[in-house]
């Protein structure tokens, strides 16, 4: 499985947490990471407004020619990204298990502050040795 | 079939939860508890207060471990949050289900009666005239459960009204709607 990229949005839109994976995608500069972070929350808002079901979720897979998009947001407002190879299956199980990760070694971290930026080592390493794994 | 908070609980419990030793968990607790004791001149009123405030640091964590385990969707009423907190919550963490009852009539507070309490197993209060009348021992749940609840939207006041360490004959914590953040849902939420 091809993994392309990782991003974790706190419930204020702002973007915690941006990996790649692999290689693949083309890098943005930062302050792009975060336009394209608050663009997604913004849009996921709206195409739950605009369906015709009511109480929908926002946009939960993005499928085009060259990536597939998943997007995971918890009952605490957190939107776990992830992008990957179109064909990829079970992307959004992949996410739930990111879930876990994170609050293990993101959250469960003492001295990690909530809502800010993550900078957590042991996060990004099981993060990258579960990533790998994946068959 | 919807698998009861009962059945998720005890699923959860056996398969997904570490377990540690209750007689650290206990000791460690008790061994907090002593020292705020001692910082605040058994000023037991100030030692609730921290109690609470260390849980309710401990509630807006815990909360994120507990959904990525358990998977829980959002309750519908506050009599579903009543039953998650009780037959998943305080299963999966502490493996005990408190009874819920005493529901008011607006059906916005209920109690939690706590049979057994790992936290206090070994526990006697000071016969300082004080404690038995001041000191809420394992407050740090009501903080726990604010800081919960208020990450998944919920905000609500806890606090315990008997508790066998003080001679009461249950142990019983009261929990109180006050709201629902309606503007921190968020949005697309199922």
């Amino acid at each position: 499985m091809v993994v392309y990229s990782l991003y974790i949005l706190n419930k204020a839109a702002g973007l915690i947490y941006q990996r790649d994976f692999n290689e693949g995608l083309k890098r943005l500069s930062s302050n792009d990471y975060l336009v394209l972070s608050g663009t997604f929350h913004a849009v996921y808002a709206i195409a739950s407004q605009i369906s015709p079901v009511p109480s929908s979720s926002g946009i939960e897979v993005l499928e085009t020619e060259t990536f597939r998009l998943q997007c995971f947001q918890t009952l605490t407002g957190t939107k776990f990204l992830l992008i990957s190879e179109p064909r990829q299956q079970n992307t959004d199980a992949v996410l739930r298990r990111i879930y876990e990760l994170y609050a293990d070694y993101v959250i469960k971290n003492p001295f990690y502050q909530i809502e800010m930026p993550v900078r957590c080592e042991l996060f990004d390493r099981h993060l990258a040795t579960y990533i790998r794994g994946i068959p | 079939m919807a698998r009861t908070p009962r059945q998720v609980g005890e699923e959860v419990w056996k398969t997904r939860v570490e377990k540690v030793n209750a007689e650290l968990v206990t000791l460690t607790y008790g061994s907090v508890v002593a020292q705020l004791c001692k910082d605040f001149g058994n000023d037991y009123i100030q030692v609730n207060e921290q109690l609470d405030k260390m849980g309710y640091n401990i509630g807006i964590r815990l909360i994120e471990d507990f959904l990525a385990r358990t998977n829980t969707s959002r309750c519908r009423t506050f009599k579903d949050t009543a039953e998650i907190i009780s037959k998943v919550g305080f299963k999966i963490f502490l493996n005990i289900t408190p009874t819920v009852g005493n529901w008011s009539q607006d059906n916005k507070q209920f109690s939690l009666i706590f049979d057994e309490n790992p936290l206090a197993d070994f526990v006697e209060l000071p016969d300082d005239g004080k404690a038995v009348n001041e000191l809420w021992y394992s407050n740090i749940l009501c903080g726990v459960l604010r800081g919960a609840l208020e990450m998944v939207q919920t905000q609500v006041e806890a606090q315990f009204i008997n508790d066998v360490l003080r001679g009461h004959e249950t142990t019983e914590m009261r929990v109180t709607l006050i709201r629902i953040l309606e503007d921190e849902m968020p949005v697309g939420d199922d």
